[in-house]
């Protein structure tokens, strides 16, 4: 395996852990009024993420600075083509990261209720648009021979993308519930229980129909020819394990499917982009891939040292925060810091 | 306006917005760390009370750093994406490694250290705190890294039109970076110092938690005090490093259009800076030598005779920043930089002399004199990157070559109004905040807490208080 393979394995892995990590904590923010039906359950909701949620986004940050230093050709073309979603995305996670951290620090009830409707909000189209950017992505967007793209913002809003986008969306508020069932107590365990237990059907409804749109809507079966592949399957199957395990009230068995589920859905979708990262739909020979957008051998090697000392380090202490954690919440005022 | 000015007052707004809150985590961070120290040390509860007062409004500041910075992580691809073709080989890595090693850091344990107070043992609270601000400036240095690439380019070969990287460790050793990553490691202490000041000025006038005020104040002066003084003396080396490395950068701030030998310091201009109708021009003969070489004769060359130069080196085009922003900049944040080590060399004397919280009128000064850090930290950055024009990086591509050929400036112009009003109303919400809790003043003692600790009378315990 050359280092540019590597470092697409690399990308991957680093959107994988922002969507399966930062996926729950959007799911609980979109959740975040339904589930808590008065202030302080609301605050319950907000404190099972408050010490994750800032961790959890790094990882996207990470993508995107990998992405520039290992395929800058990758991050000019995409950061610049899709110009006008990411503005959206930022401001999005702009207003629920501060909406997060503001929320409850003024006893206001305006003032709070403000900061849920920008926690829900921001989380719903931040998780939107990260699944619209990412079907354009394996559908191809039109890129000229000069690496730039040429298609506007309307141009990113097929149905196949809003699809898309809808999957992550349902798919993030299922995760979300199941991580609130496993981290609370009383009335909000109960209501997340049956977010839970009603999402399931309408997921595996959606995703299922993602799926079979991504047969045919990329070119997956060219790689593929009939089969229709053991990873979409297999992310298939963990989705619809996930049925058993809530009626046997096994939530984190349950989490762990949904986060397989995410983590496959990526991992197809990776597949279908290898080698190229960029798919042109204007011509083939146009696409941008490992090679011709990645930056020298060189870079990519002193990258692979830092990556190879450094990941494993986050990896301890980020599951160290969440042992630390692992108690659910309670619903006392009291004992809530947020 | 083009998409290049549009992409450059993005730039610059963005960049000036998400400075007004890095500056202060970088600096209270580490006096938080200490404040907690000194709790884990000695086991009393005025500084846990401290801590927590400080470390509230600590939060707040950095939720406003972390979710600006994300824009700046994104704007170089979105508004600068020829820039970011030409320069990822190198800018890339270490803005990837800047969030591999320092986000991480300080995110996981900002989050352990906010929700962990009852989880954690005191020692294992208080190193999260620590690992905080040091992932903090780690970052800082990262940061700073691939911007001294910009300002000085080293360790990259120019390869089938773009910029490679030939050596990694000349690369994090740049020469600039060891001026550059000092003054803002200090410029953070000094502005955490008068923000710290200024909030137990507040208090210490209204007679409220004078005990735990008097020793916040007193450990803010010291660090105030050094970190002033720290910036300056370095500073100058990093002007002394400038004419070298950017000597026109100098020329603009000097507004010196002519070479001058030996070169006089403008301390003052009255009439414009275009060099033919100078009204009146306060100068002190002789002092840019000693600024610039440490001696009494020197040249430095001129706005005009550097065009030439640089026209003959890098082919026809304007290559002279308009001194105007490097001009004024400049003396605002030198101006601004004596006044604090003024003020906190006052505030070391008040506190030698244990008479800080009697003197009202000081007291009163010093709560005013926390805009003096935000001022010169604006203006030091509006020197750095306006100097710099028309560069991108120096001598190598220029912002007009840098910028996104692809992206219209009707996207650019509604992106920058839509920064304009969200950072505007955030603005609002996070000096309310800041207001709020640090008029609040620190959560009441609880009483079985407050059983444990003993009053003490000591002069200076927060200096000396490691040591109980």
């Amino acid at each position: 395996m050359d280092l540019n393979t590597l470092w697409f394995i690399l990308i991957a892995v680093l959107y994988i852990g922002f969507f399966v990590l930062e996926g729950f904590d959007f799911g609980v923010g979109m959740l975040q009024p339904f589930i808590g039906k008065n202030d302080v359950e609301r605050r319950v909701v907000i404190n099972t993420i408050g010490p994750h949620w800032d961790a959890n986004e790094v990882w996207l940050l990470t993508a995107g600075g990998a992405t520039f230093a290992a395929f800058p050709m990758w991050y000019a073309t995409m950061f610049s083509g899709f110009y006008l979603p990411l503005f959206l995305l930022l401001a999005a996670l702009i207003m629920r990261g501060l909406a997060l951290e503001f929320r409850s620090k003024d006893e206001n009830p305006k003032w709070r209720s403000f900061w849920d409707y920008a926690i829900c909000v921001g989380s719903l189209v931040a998780a939107l648009l990260l699944g619209v950017a990412f079907a354009n992505l394996v559908r191809g967007v039109p890129i000229d021979a000069e690496m730039n793209y040429v298609g506007g913002f309307f141009n990113l809003l097929n149905p196949y993308a809003l699809l898309g986008g809808v999957s992550a969306v349902v798919l993030f508020i299922l995760h979300g519930a199941i991580f609130l069932s496993m981290k609370t107590t009383g009335n909000v365990e109960e209501r997340a229980k049956k977010v839970a237990r009603r999402m399931w059907l309408p997921v595996v409804i959606i995703m299922l129909l993602f799926l079979i749109a991504t047969y045919f809507q990329t070119d997956l079966l060219l790689q593929l020819g009939i089969n229709p592949g053991l990873i979409p399957l297999a992310g298939m199957a963990a989705l619809l394990s996930v049925w058993f395990l809530l009626r046997k009230e096994r939530f984190g068995w349950a989490f762990g499917m949904t986060s397989v589920g995410i983590a496959f859905a990526l991992v197809t979708m990776f597949q279908i982009m290898y080698p190229r990262v960029m798919i042109s739909s204007l011509n083939p020979d146009w696409s941008l891939t490992i090679y011709n957008a990645s930056s020298s051998p060189y870079t990519l090697t002193v990258m692979t040292i830092v990556a190879l000392i450094f990941v494993p380090i986050v990896l301890i202490y980020q599951g160290w925060s969440y042992w630390i954690f692992r108690k659910r919440i309670v619903a006392k005022p009291e004992t809530l810091t947020y | 306006m083009d998409a290049l000015m549009l992409a450059r007052l993005q730039f610059a707004i963005t960049t000036v917005y998400h400075f007004f809150f890095v500056p202060l985590t970088l600096g209270l961070s580490i006096l938080v760390a200490l404040m907690e120290t000194f709790y884990v040390r000695t086991g009393r509860e005025v500084y846990k009370r401290m801590t927590k007062f400080w470390g509230k409004l600590f939060v707040i500041n950095f939720a406003m750093g972390v979710v600006t910075g994300i824009v700046q992580e994104f704007q170089f691809g979105m508004n600068w994406s020829e820039y970011s073709r030409f320069v990822g080989d190198i800018f890339g890595a270490p803005l990837a490694i800047e969030a591999l090693m320092a986000f991480f850091l300080e995110s996981t344990f900002l989050g352990i250290w906010i929700f962990g107070w009852d989880k954690l043992s005191k020692g294992l609270h208080a190193a999260a705190i620590w690992i905080v601000a040091i992932g903090s400036n780690v970052s800082a240095l990262w940061i700073l890294i691939a911007n001294s690439f910009m300002q000085e380019p080293v360790g990259y070969a120019i390869e089938n039109g773009r910029a490679v990287m030939t050596n990694f460790f000349e690369v994090i050793l740049n020469p600039n970076i060891f001026y550059m990553f000092p003054h803002v490691l200090m410029s953070g202490l000094a502005t955490a110092g008068f923000f710290v000041l200024a909030i137990s000025a507040y208090h210490l006038l209204r007679k409220n938690e004078t005990d735990l005020f008097r020793r916040s104040f007193q450990l803010a002066a010291v660090v105030a005090a050094i970190a002033s003084f720290v910036v300056a003396l370095n500073g100058h080396d990093q002007a002394q490093h400038m004419v070298e490395s950017q000597p026109m950068k100098m020329a603009a701030a000097e507004a010196l259009w002519e070479t001058e030998s030996p070169a006089s310091f403008s301390i003052i201009t009255i009439g414009n800076l275009s060099g033919s109708s100078e009204v009146f021009s306060l100068r002190l003969p002789r002092m840019l030598c000693l600024l610039s070489y440490n001696q009494l004769d020197c040249e430095i060359k001129g706005m005009n005779q550097l065009q030439s130069e640089y026209e003959a080196m890098y082919g026809p085009g304007d290559y002279t920043p308009p001194p105007f922003i490097p001009y004024w900049s400049f003396r605002i944040m030198v101006g601004a930089g004596f006044l604090m080590i003024g003020l906190s060399v006052y505030a070391l004397f008040l506190v030698m002399a244990e008479m800080f919280d009697r003197r009202t009128l000081a007291l009163k000064i010093f709560q005013w004199a926390l805009l003096l850090p935000y001022i010169a930290n604006t203006a030091g950055w509006l020197l750095t990157e306006v100097g710099r024009f028309p560069w991108a990086v120096y001598g190598l591509v220029t912002l007009e070559e840098g910028v996104s050929n692809m992206v219209s400036p009707g996207l650019v112009w509604f992106s920058l109004i839509g920064y304009i009003l969200i950072y505007g109303a955030l603005i609002f919400a996070t000096v309310y905040l800041l207001v709020k809790y640090s008029k609040a003043g620190p959560a009441p003692a609880s009483q079985a807490e407050a059983d444990q600790s003993e009053p003490d009378s000591d002069a200076m315990p927060s200096l000396v208080g490691a040591q109980d």
